[in-house]
């Protein structure tokens, strides 16, 4: 049985909004709306309230393996990871010129400091630093987030776009419940038959969404999800079920993703351009729409390890997702020099240590390109679960 | 070496301020190392956006993890506990102050002094600056298995404070921290006693201005880079708002100024530099496992911090900011607020740029560390903007806090003389 041309189609357009680094489809939607295009970086922005003011969201996840790093590298020292280095090669070189402005998310003194670089090299352009509450009480924390949401929206409006209003921040809310609905049914699918949707194709879906307007994201993700729900000739293997943990900034290359499975192992769940799924559940449309948006990032975010988690068990929510998606491992699979990750790298190790489930570590650069030591460290893992599991 | 080498240092003499310094600090650690006994409570917390006020209000004793892996570096136990915390599974790409700390924790928990810390009751998160902090004491959450209290202090990214970050912090003061304050103390908050303590600390913090700005004269009776390590030791630590602290203070403006009188220069510790033949400006932490021979070599030049960053993550006094006991929990904010890694890279940027013109410095230099991306990441932008608006030439240079792999003297002395030659052929220059 073959492969459905309409999914191979839609997967050649996936992969060429993948490799658009100097973002072609921004500029055509520009030139299509003459709206404004704001970039953000990982791992989560209010793409709801950019989009009620009439402004593309574009999630910027580095570089790709084949860019090539003049500039980036002036910037840096070696012991800094390369996320920031690509971005500021991608910002000097022109790449990024549609954008006319970015969002920081406060997710590590890295990102925090790139706004700051950025200010100084590209004066003209809106840079907000989107100081993510790490107090959870919505009279406190969630107060603070929602000015800040304010300041972003008044500062949009001021470069031109449309006041937000509560009747636009609604529709978008909903248009976004329903892309988030269409990742989660995507990840659902793939715990339960992840040999219909390889992490390595879900992937690239999922990067070239973020250069979409989200009337453009939902259909790939609904398009994707019917035909590859529907194609009989992926069949399943002998492969051992992992969960990757640590990727949720600086990505891996697309190279490791299939190297990973071509090792042995089905993904089943992963930290991969997390945006799509920062947020778990649907956004209540109903009342005041802002306070909506805060209270969902106070409540019911993802446990990043950029998010302090004031309450409960350090760890938990690994060991539910391991229990969720019947992992039989965990690939600790971080950035070098991420302190999110690697600082909770010892906590996540206990956390699958208390759930039973065995794992192996290594790192990597959104640049590597040697797999083959990471394909032997995870094909011997892959056999040794296949072979002692359950013994 | 420079061609014209400054003459060797006369030997240093142990100063009343360090003295008393010393005892203050002996004091504290024999509290500590009596917790158990006495009962006294402790928090754990960090340097910046420390609230020594307000634990002293409630008589709880501070204690600086951070400051403990300096003296672990000093005392040349780092590296064993570092290696300690990378077996237990520490990535070799983390902070290294956080692997000591982990390190001493599983060593015993011996401090500075030799005498073993009391368990946290709580650990105090102000999360002011760094983002390694959060997790720090997640980790050890999970050692002491101990409330902790988060203080989330926001990022002063567009270079100011606003009235709704001030807002955040106070509220988080009220409602979280305090609480769990009066929960380990076993006492009602005593907003009087807060006053009367941070009272204390806005003197000592005027002479502690008076101290750092003596390096505008020329020669500078001090050296505000590694110098200044010991002068704000214990505005940074354990002793704001005390009577200690105000006394030590006072002291040490006495000295300095009997130093400035005398047209004398800075005491490094080995000996007084007779002749100061470079002025800079610092940038970064020190090296904490070769302080000695990383401050040797830049004495040895004749060269001497005149203004540094690094004694400003306690907080930057010397842009005006006093603890101000009228509004007592907002100035716990704006203090908070306030450090200098909360600062914007642009504000870094122009604050050393101003420093560079206000002492009259001959050039900069950056010690980049690797552990610490809150300093780090971005200092090579630094280096390029400074250079731009002040003329002046930077030096960078790389080492670690307290990672003694990390700290290659024949490559940083390399650098520095040749920094040190390249100001004096420019003076040269500029004086043919």
């Amino acid at each position: 049985m073959t492969e459905d041309p309409r999914l191979t189609s839609l997967l050649e357009r996936a992969d060429t909004l993948f490799r658009d680094q100097a973002l072609a489809a921004v500029r055509a939607w520009k030139a299509r709306t003459s709206g404004l295009a704001v970039g953000f970086l990982p791992i989560y922005a209010p793409r709801e309230l950019l989009h009620a003011q009439g402004v593309l969201p574009v999630g910027l996840m580095g570089g790709r393996p084949d860019l090539e790093i003049i500039k980036g590298d002036a910037y840096y020292q070696s012991y800094i990871c390369h996320l920031p280095r690509s971005t500021i090669e991608l910002g000097l070189n022109g790449s990024y010129d549609a954008l006319d402005g970015l969002v920081f998310p406060a997710i590590c003194d890295v990102i925090r400091n790139l706004s700051g670089i950025w200010q100084t090299l590209f004066p003209r352009l809106l840079v907000h630093y989107l100081d993510v509450p790490q107090n959870f009480d919505p009279a406190i924390g969630g107060a603070f987030y929602r000015r800040d949401l304010q300041t972003l929206g008044e500062a949009l409006e001021a470069k031109g776009a449309r006041p937000l209003t509560d009747e636009a921040l609604r529709t978008s809310i909903a248009l976004y419940n329903e892309d988030r609905r269409l990742v989660r049914e995507l990840y659902a699918l793939r715990r339960r038959e992840p040999w219909k949707v390889p992490t390595s194709e879900l992937y690239v879906v999922l990067r070239a969404a973020l250069l979409l307007p989200v009337e453009e994201s939902t259909p790939l993700f609904a398009e994707y999800l019917a035909l590859t729900s529907a194609d009989d000739s992926r069949r399943p293997q002998d492969q051992a079920r992992v969960l990757v943990a640590g990727a949720f900034c600086e990505q891996p290359p697309l190279g490791l993703i299939k190297t990973l499975e071509r090792a042995g192992c089905y993904i089943v769940d992963d930290d991969f351009v997390q945006v799509h799924r920062f947020i778990r559940s649907d956004i209540p449309v109903d009342g005041d729409p802002l306070r909506r948006l805060v209270e969902a990032l106070l409540t019911d975010a993802v446990a990043s390890p950029t998010r302090y988690i004031a309450d409960g068990v350090k760890g938990a929510d690994l060991e539910g997702r391991l229990a969720e998606s019947g992992a039989e491992g965990v690939l600790f699979c971080a950035p070098s020099f991420c302190d999110p990750a690697l600082l909770d790298q010892p906590m996540a190790v206990r956390a699958a240590e208390r759930a039973g489930v065995p794992w192996t570590a290594f790192k990597y650069a959104e640049n590597t390109g040697q797999f083959q030591v990471i394909r032997e460290q995870a094909g011997t893992f892959a056999d040794s679960i296949k072979l002692w599991s359950g013994a | 070496m420079s061609r014209a080498a400054a003459p060797p240092a006369t030997p240093a003499q142990k100063d009343r301020s360090q003295v008393r310094q010393k005892e203050m600090i002996a004091r504290h650690f024999d509290r500590l190392a009596a917790a158990p006994e006495t009962g006294a409570r402790c928090a754990y917390t960090f340097v910046p956006g420390n609230l020594t006020e307000l634990l002293l209000s409630f008589d709880v004793l501070p204690v600086l993890p951070e400051i403990n892996a300096l003296q672990s570096a000093m005392r040349g136990k780092s590296a064993e506990y570092i290696a300690a915390a990378e077996k237990l599974g520490h990535s070799e790409d983390v902070c290294t102050y956080v692997k000591s700390d982990i390190g001493m924790l599983k060593s015993g928990n011996v401090g500075p002094t030799g005498q073993r810390l009391p368990n946290p009751d709580l650990l105090l998160l102000s999360y002011t600056g760094c983002f390694t902090f959060m997790k720090w004491f997640e980790l050890l959450r999970e050692e002491y298995r101990c409330p902790v209290a988060m203080l989330h202090v926001p990022y002063q990214a567009g270079g100011r404070i606003t009235d709704a970050m001030r807002t955040y912090v106070v509220d988080q003061l009220r409602t979280v921290v305090i609480p769990r304050l009066e929960a380990i103390a076993g006492r009602a908050y005593d907003e009087n006693r807060l006053k009367h303590h941070l009272a204390l600390s806005a003197k000592a913090e005027d002479d502690l201005v008076w101290v750092l700005q003596s390096a505008r004269h020329v020669p500078s009776p001090i050296d505000a880079y590694f110098g200044a390590v010991y002068y704000v030791g214990p505005i940074f630590s354990a002793f704001r708002g005390t009577e200690d602290a105000v006394a030590y203070y006072r002291e040490l403006r006495e000295e300095v100024g009997e130093r400035m009188r005398q047209g004398r220069g800075p005491v490094t510790l080995d000996g007084e530099i007779a002749r100061e033949r470079f002025r800079v400006v610092v940038e970064g932490p020190p090296n904490w496992t070769s302080f000695r021979q990383f401050w040797k070599m830049l004495a040895d030049e004749g060269a001497v911090a005149v203004a540094s960053t690094y004694s400003k993550v306690g907080g930057v006094y010397d842009l005006g900011f006093r603890h101000d006991p009228s509004r007592p929990l907002e100035t716990l904010a704006d203090y908070c607020l306030g450090c200098y890694t909360n600062l914007s890279l642009p504000a870094r940027i122009d604050l050393l740029t101003r420093y560079v013109a206000d002492y009259g410095a001959d050039g900069f230099l950056i010690n980049s560390v690797k552990s610490c991306n809150s300093f780090s990441a971005g200092q090579l932008h630094i280096l390029r903007e400074v250079e731009a608006r002040s003329g002046k030439p930077g030096a960078f240079i790389e080492s670690d806090l307290v990672d003694p792999r990390y700290f290659s003297a024949a490559n940083i002395k390399n650098r520095l003389e040749s920094y040190f030659q390249m100001l004096e052929q420019k003076r040269q220059g500029a004086a043919s």
